[in-house]
């Protein structure tokens, strides 16, 4: 059964669709890729899978629990609080801007949400912390402030928060994109090895090469829907679609 | 002029502006922070109450304020408040106000990413809220607030207006009885040394804050 299953989600802003019945399924411990223009509606899909964001209608349930379906009436129907906050918490989600707690240390912002959300004792949360720190390469910032780090090592520090929480289910929304491309490799290099111990992953992305090489399948989406769908080789070498075609040529080019 | 006379009663003075000032701002910060949260309500019946509130707190005189709770009240209420019991009310309910509108900036520039990594993390509203958001909140309101905590020692002049004997009611008492400018001067020493104490304050705070962007 799929960690991850989406049916027929449609969301629109003031009455412009932005996302117009779009369906898929993540496995567990498989490596989605998510790609396409800008205003596609990537970020609208992430961020109605991570609750940011609520669904007009459709259907989407996580680790086996229903999150939300449509009712009789063609809308929405979400599952109480505690269900809702239940599957909020089989999920991470890494943000394009990183989004680190700027008064808290390295230590602290990892640590804060597995000690006040899931009740940790304050020396195990930190024992984690940094073991997750260490993971990521940055024991030695421990004490350091988010403001004294650069972009990529914040963003590492951010996806150690987000791991802090023993997700079943890693979101990330265009997580290199706030970066620069020397900064990008470090982040794609932390994806990639998280990947390589099967942690179950959605990852919206620009780096084509990258959504490629990484991914177990890969959706290509424009104007709100799914344009092209399934593995590296059939989205990107076997190309059935017009629209897909014109928007890989250049990275094709390159 | 009997400057040892002069100088205790001036100081006894000081102390009821002290007592003003320092009732009015445990009162009314945290009054503000509600008046705040009401002003950011999205429910009308909250909202709406809460802004003519504030209009009406500051769009008008403090010294109107301070008339009409003293000898207002009474007419309309049946309630007669001792005059200093008057000014301290009317103080509060004047720097609420101003402090409410400081705090929902303050609140309003917290970006939107930091509800989002809080919620996505699992916080309650609770928890983002006062671990989150408040400690970020209290460093970028520190500026304007020192402006204000500053005005507030001013303002504790105008309690005078209802026989509070506050220290600028007792120096113009000596100044017309003695026919001295000195008490003017030493008053002036007075507000100076209490609102560098004031500013020397935010200055710490300023810099404890200075931690983190």
């Amino acid at each position: 059964m799929p960690l991850l299953t989406a049916r027929n989600l449609y969301k629109s802003f003031d009455g412009t669709g932005v996302l117009k019945g779009i369906s898929l399924d993540v496995d567990k411990g498989e490596v989605l890729t998510v790609i396409g223009p800008s205003g596609s509606g990537k970020s609208t899909l992430l961020r109605c899978m991570t609750q940011l964001e609520a669904v007009d209608r459709g259907e989407i349930s996580v680790c086996g629990e229903t999150l939300v379906k449509t009712g009789e009436n063609q809308s929405a129907v979400y599952s109480d609080r505690a269900a809702c906050r239940r599957i909020a918490l089989h999920i991470g989600l890494v943000f394009q801007n990183f989004n680190l707690f700027p008064h808290f240390s390295v230590l602290r912002n990892i640590a804060e949400a597995p000690m006040h959300v899931l009740g940790k004792k304050k020396a195990e949360a930190e024992a984690s912390a940094m073991e997750l720190l260490k993971k990521m390469e940055l024991s030695d910032k421990a004490d350091f402030y988010p403001c004294q780090l650069s972009g990529g090592q914040q963003q590492r520090v951010s996806i150690a928060r987000a791991l802090a929480m023993n997700p079943d289910l890693l979101f990330f929304d265009e997580p290199t994109s706030a970066l620069d491309p020397e900064l990008t490799g470090e982040i794609l290099k932390v994806i990639r090895d998280l990947a390589a111990e099967h942690m179950t992953m959605v990852v919206v992305t620009h780096e084509m090469a990258f959504a490629r090489d990484v991914a177990d399948q890969v959706v290509f989406m424009a104007d709100g829907v799914i344009v092209e769908q399934g593995t590296p080789e059939q989205v990107f070498a076997n190309t059935q679609s017009e629209r897909t075609k014109a928007f890989l040529s250049r990275f094709n080019e390159s | 002029m009997n400057y040892t006379v002069l100088l205790s009663q001036m100081l006894q003075a000081t102390l009821m502006s002290l007592r003003i000032f320092f009732s009015t701002l445990l009162f009314s910060v945290p009054l503000g922070l509600l008046v705040a949260a009401g002003r950011r309500s999205k429910v009308k019946a909250v909202n709406l109450p809460v802004r003519f509130y504030i209009l009406l707190m500051r769009g008008t005189p403090l010294m109107l304020q301070l008339l009409f709770i003293f000898y207002g009240l009474k007419p309309l209420t049946g309630i007669q408040l001792d005059r200093v019991a008057a000014a301290q009310v009317a103080f509060l309910l004047n720097y609420a106000a101003y402090f409410a509108e400081i705090f929902r900036g303050g609140i309003d520039a917290v970006p939107a990413g930091q509800y989002e990594a809080a919620r996505v993390l699992g916080f309650t509203k609770r928890q983002t809220f006062f671990r989150i958001v408040l400690p970020q909140v209290c460093k970028m309101i520190l500026p304007p607030m020192s402006n204000e905590f500053i005005n507030l020692v001013k303002d504790t002049s105008l309690a005078q207006v209802i026989g509070v004997t506050e220290l600028l009611r007792v120096t113009s008492d000596w100044v017309s009885s003695a026919v001295s400018m000195a008490p003017f001067a030493i008053a002036a020493v007075f507000y100076l040394l209490m609102n560098a104490v004031v500013t020397r304050c935010f200055t710490v705070a300023e810099a404890r804050m200075n931690y983190y962007r």
